[in-house]
C-alpha cells in the first residue's frame, strides 16, 4: 500500500466501566476506502468518533499524516478541519438554509473571501444535483437531500479524509441510491474514506478493504472478495451468515 | 361568574364598596395622571429589559462552561441564580433600593430610580438565565458535535449553532417573564419613584377613595392581556411546529 493517511495504534476507549474499543490497530492508506462492518454495539460508531477525536481516547495513538493527534492538550480545531464526518442522523443546522449550513464553517475558519466560498459551495451543490435546493431549509428537504447536504457541508472544508457513519440507515430505501452515488463519486475522486455500514452490498461494491469488528476489536480484515467469499474466522462466518441470508 | 355579578351587588356593603372602588367620576378624573405616571413604569421597563437580556445571557453562559479551568465562573453563575431566585423581589428592592442610596453617594448616584431598577435587573436576570439555560440544554448534543467536527471552535458552535436555536425556543417563556417584569416595576413604588402605583396611592389619600387603584389595574390589564395572549399564541405555534 502507499503512504498512510490515518494510523491507529492500540486504541482503547471505555465509557465508564464498559470497555468499548479494545486495542484497535488500523492503517488507512491515502485514497483507500475502508468499510467497517460488524454487529450492533461492536464499536463501529465509537471508532469513527475517536478517529477525529470527537471522543477522547483512553490509550493508544492516532496519527494523521504522521502527526500524533491523540496527544493531550493538542489544539484539535485545525485537525478536525482535515477530517470530515457525516452522521446517520444528518445533524444539519435547522435554523440555516442548506447553503448557510455549508458555508458557516468555511466562512469562520478558512479565511477566504465570501464570493470565492460561494462559488465553491455552488459548485459542490451542482456536482451533487442540489443546486436548485441550496436556499431551502433542512425541513424542506427530503432525507436523501439532507444527507447529501451534510456530505457537501463536510466536503466544503476540503477534508483529506471522510468518515461516514451509517449514512443511509435513516433513509427510505428509494433514497439510498442517491446517497450511495455520492460515495461512488468521492471514491472515483480518490478520497480517503472510512464507512461504517450494515449494508454488505455497499461494502462489497465500494470497499478496498473490509474490517469486521466484534466486541471492540477488529476480528478480521481483508479485501471484500476474500471477506465475503472465504472468511477465516468463525465469528466473521457466523456474522456474515446471519446478515447475508 | 354570573353568580358573582348577581350576588355581589346584593351584599350589604356593596353600595359603600361601589362608591369607594368604582367611582366613575374619580376614575375619569385620575386616569390621565395615572397614565402619565405609567409612562415611568414603561420607561423603567424599557431600559431594564435589554439589560436583563444581556446579563441573563451572560449568566446562562457562565453556568454552561465546560472547561475545568473556568469552574469558578460556573460556580458564580450557579450562586447568582440561587440567590436571586431565592429572595423575594420586594426584599431585593428594599435592600438595594434603600441600602445603596443610604451610603450617601452624590447625585445622581443616590437616585432610587437607578437602584430600584438595578434590583429588578439583578432578580430578573436570574430567571431569564435559567430559561435560557434550559433552552441551551434542550438543543440536542449532536448539533454541537456536528459543529465541532467541522472545525468550529466551542465559541462559534455556541454562537452560530446552539444559541440561535435555543433563544428561538424560549421566546414564549421569556415573553411571560417580561410581562411579569412589567407588573413588578410597580413594586418600585415602595422606594420612591412616582410611578403609577405610587401616584394611585397619592390620589387615594387625597380623595379618600380607592378608585385610582382600580384605574391603575385597568391600565396594567390593557397592556398585559394582549401581551399574555401573544405569548400564548407563540407558545402554541411552537408546540405545533415541534409535534
Ligand atoms: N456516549 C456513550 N456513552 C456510553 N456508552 C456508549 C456511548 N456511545 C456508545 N456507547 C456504547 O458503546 C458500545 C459501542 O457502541 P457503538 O455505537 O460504537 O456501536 P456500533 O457498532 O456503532 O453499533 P450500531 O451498529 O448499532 O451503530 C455500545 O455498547 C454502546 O452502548
Ligand atoms: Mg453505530
Amino acid at each position: 500500500m502507499s503512504e498512510a493517511k490515518l494510523t491507529l495504534t492500540d486504541m482503547q476507549k471505555s465509557f465508564g466501566t464498559q470497555h468499548v474499543l479494545r486495542g484497535i490497530n488500523l492503517e488507512i492508506a491515502k485514497g483507500e476506502m475502508v468499510c467497517l462492518i460488524g454487529p450492533s454495539g461492536s464499536g463501529k460508531s465509537t471508532l469513527l468518533r475517536c478517529m477525529n477525536m470527537l471522543e477522547p481516547i483512553d490509550d493508544g495513538i492516532v496519527q494523521l499524516d504522521g502527526l500524533d493527534i491523540s496527544e493531550p492538550g493538542l489544539d484539535l480545531e485545525p485537525v478536525r478541519r482535515r477530517i470530515g464526518i457525516v452522521f446517520q442522523s444528518f445533524n444539519l443546522f435547522p435554523h440555516m438554509s442548506a447553503a448557510d449550513n455549508v458555508l458557516l464553517a468555511p466562512r469562520r475558519v478558512l479565511g477566504k473571501g465570501t464570493a470565492e466560498l460561494q462559488v465553491e459551495a455552488h459548485e459542490l451543490f451542482q456536482r451533487f444535483n442540489l443546486a436548485d435546493h441550496m436556499h431551502k431549509y433542512p425541513d424542506q428537504l427530503s432525507g436523501g437531500q439532507q444527507q447529501r447536504v451534510a456530505v457537501i457541508r463536510a466536503l466544503a472544508m476540503r477534508p483529506e479524509i471522510m468518515l461516514f457513519d451509517e449514512i443511509t440507515s435513516a433513509l427510505d430505501p428509494e433514497l439510498v441510491e442517491e446517497v450511495l452515488d455520492v460515495l461512488r463519486q468521492l471514491r472515483d475522486d480518490g478520497m480517503t474514506m472510512v464507512l461504517a455500514t450494515h449494508e454488505m452490498g455497499f461494502a462489497r461494491e465500494l470497499a478496498d478493504r473490509v474490517c469486521f469488528m466484534d466486541g471492540g476489536k477488529i476480528v478480521e480484515e481483508g479485501p471484500p472478495t476474500q471477506m465475503f467469499r472465504e472468511p477465516r474466522m468463525d465469528r466473521t462466518k457466523s456474522f456474515l451468515k446471519s446478515v447475508l441470508r | 361568574m354570573l353568580a358573582l355579578v348577581i350576588l355581589v351587588p346584593m351584599a350589604p356593603g356593596w353600595s359603600r364598596v361601589k362608591d369607594s372602588f368604582f367611582n366613575w367620576e374619580i376614575f375619569v378624573r385620575t386616569t390621565p395622571r395615572l397614565l402619565e405616571a405609567f409612562l415611568l413604569d414603561v420607561a423603567i421597563f424599557a431600559w431594564s429589559a435589554p439589560l436583563i437580556a444581556v446579563i441573563g445571557l451572560l449568566i446562562a453562559l457562565c453556568r454552561g462552561v465546560r472547561s475545568p479551568s473556568l469552574f469558578p465562573l460556573r460556580m458564580f453563575g450557579a450562586a447568582y441564580v440561587d440567590i436571586f431566585r431565592g429572595v423575594p423581589v420586594i426584599l431585593v428592592i428594599y435592600l438595594i433600593g434603600f441600602g445603596i442610596p443610604g451610603l450617601g453617594l452624590p447625585r445622581p448616584w443616590n437616585s432610587p430610580y437607578i437602584w430600584g431598577t438595578v434590583a429588578l435587573v439583578l432578580t430578573y436576570s436570574a430567571y431569564v438565565a435559567e430559561i435560557l439555560r434550559s433552552g441551551i440544554e434542550s438543543i440536542h448534543p449532536s448539533q454541537r458535535s456536528a459543529a465541532i467536527c467541522l472545525g468550529l471552535s466551542e465559541r462559534d458552535a455556541m454562537r452560530y449553532v446552539i444559541l440561535p436555536q435555543a433563544i428561538r425556543r424560549v421566546v414564549p417563556a421569556n415573553m411571560n417573564m417580561f410581562i411579569a417584569l412589567q407588573k413588578d416595576v410597580a413594586l418600585l413604588s415602595v422606594i420612591g419613584p412616582v410611578e403609577i402605583l405610587r401616584q394611585a396611592g397619592v390620589f387615594k389619600s387625597l380623595l379618600a377613595n380607592f378608585t385610582p387603584y382600580v384605574a391603575a389595574a385597568a391600565i396594567f390589564l390593557a397592556l398585559t392581556i394582549p401581551a399574555t395572549r401573544y405569548a400564548d399564541y407563540l407558545m402554541n405555534r411552537q408546540r405545533n411546529v415541534r409535534s
